[in-house]
């Protein structure tokens, strides 16, 4: 029920917005995200998309998985 | 879009947890959601003895009273109502055995699957002969939704709408566990979604009044790895901070905008909990100035908070007391296709979890 899903947006009308993965399309609202364009990623949760996915901070994150696993490796030793 | 992590720099850190044998500690995953990613990816599998993960309130559906449960079961029996409910809610059993939403459907109620609270109003636009009753479960993730809808019903003047508000704010729950010293617990994976809209100073409160070690954490494998691995880092260094491993989206303040909507149509209400009892200002009641939206007022429902004992033990579970197998009816006579408890109903119930991916 917490789960929230990356869609990408297909269609923006003010509040509403049609959002797809892998070819399949959903209605939702996207009251809680300002600025969005075609083709932005947002989190989905019962139909409302409650963030954007930031590219940049995506980025970061994955930087992150690997600091993490290059410390764990070194302090696996 | 998805985050490609090599499969060999998970190794690494799984590899590190494995062999972690330095000291016992306790974690607790606040989200349902988190149980099941635990439990579906293995993770569960490959701890050591010393570090222990363990489900926590954060479950929608299986911290919903059965008072509620109840009192939602006898609406459903008025021929005017139709219950418009997220899925996880159907086969959630009140306290006669072998009733739920479910049954009382096959036998002529009105009961509607939602996948949005947006999807009850359009229900009761299509039918204005009778009154749509949207249940209202979840914390702060689904509870903004909630809210535009009750806004979105007043300003379109949609008379045959209400929700049956049983939202709730994570905050006051853990809190209730942490000063009620009944189990410890000595770090949190917090729930990603509800931090999210909360933001990492929703948290806070964990390592500042609490100094318990916090991770705010995804829910892919890597993600959970990592706020493992970043809670055994905070024991090693000997502090207790809150860290946001979900930095992808959740940022320091949350989402503003559902925040803002979220307190101008709820406030906080003393709210009863499956197991923990009443917890002061826990729930999210209808405001005043909506409260023609508000089931509970529209159907002049009286509220009961007296405890109800029931045979589940789902009440311990959500405080991570015990774990499903625990409980002597678990595979027993409890079972996804025959629930006893909404731990076993829900998708992301600790008992559900369990059942799927860890029975053996
Ligand atoms: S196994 Fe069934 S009866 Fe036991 S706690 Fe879980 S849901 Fe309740």
């Amino acid at each position: 029920m917490c789960l929230a899903v990356p869609l990408k947006v297909i269609e923006i009308d003010g509040n509403d917005a049609v959002a797809e993965l892998d070819g399949i399309k959903m209605k939702i609202r996207v009251d809680f995200v300002k600025d969005i364009k075609i083709g932005d990623y947002v989190y989905v949760h019962a139909g409302f998309a409650i963030n954007k996915l930031d590219e940049k901070l995506a980025k970061e994150n994955l930087e992150l998985f690997r600091e993490v696993a290059n410390a764990a490796k070194n302090k696996s030793k | 879009m998805q985050l490609k992590i090599n499969p060999s720099e998970v190794k690494d850190i799984v590899e590190f947890i494995k062999n972690y044998d330095k000291r016992k500690i306790k974690i607790m995953e606040v989200c349902g959601t988190h149980t099941m990613s635990i439990a579906k990816s293995g993770i569960k599998t490959i701890l050591p003895e010393n570090i222990k993960l363990i489900s926590g309130p954060g479950c929608p559906v299986c911290v919903t009273a059965i008072n509620r449960i109840d009192e939602i079961l006898t609406l459903s029996q008025n021929p005017k109502v139709l219950i418009a409910t997220f899925g996880d809610m159907l086969k959630v059993p009140g306290s006669r055995q072998g009733f739920n939403l479910a049954t009382l459907k096959s036998m002529g109620a009105k009961v509607e699957v939602v996948y949005s609270a947006m999807d009850a109003i359009s229900i009761a636009e299509n039918n204005p002969d009778f009154e749509v009753v949207f249940l209202g479960i979840g914390f702060e993730t689904t509870a903004p939704g909630t809210a535009v809808a009750i806004k979105e019903a007043k300003e379109r003047n949609i008379k045959n709408f209400s929700v049956f508000s049983m939202h709730k704010f994570v905050e006051p729950a853990l809190r209730a566990l942490l000063d009620s010293k009944e189990i410890e617990i000595d770090a949190f994976i917090c729930p990603g979604h509800v931090s999210t809209i909360l933001g990492i100073k929703g948290f806070r409160f964990l390592a500042d009044d609490y100094k318990k070690p916090s991770v705010i954490s995804g829910f892919e494998p890597e993600d959970i790895l990592t706020a493992i691995y970043k809670i055994i880092m905070q024991f090693e260094k000997n502090i207790a901070i809150i860290e946001n491993e979900y930095m992808r989206i959740v940022t320091l303040e949350g989402n503003e905008f559902a925040q803002r909507i979220m307190e101008d149509v709820f406030e906080p209400v003393d709210d009863i909990w499956r197991g923990i009892g009443i917890i002061p200002k826990s729930g999210m009641g209808i405001k005043d100035t909506y409260c023609d939206f508000d089931t509970v007022k529209r159907f002049d429902i009286k509220l009961d908070f007296k405890d109800k004992l029931t045979i589940c033990k789902c009440g311990d579970i959500i405080k991570g007391k015990i774990e499903p197998k625990e409980c002597s009816l678990f595979a027993k006579l409890c079972s996804p296709e025959n629930p006893i408890g909404p731990c076993m109903v829900s998708s992301e119930g600790a008992c559900a979890a369990y059942y799927k991916y860890l029975r053996f």
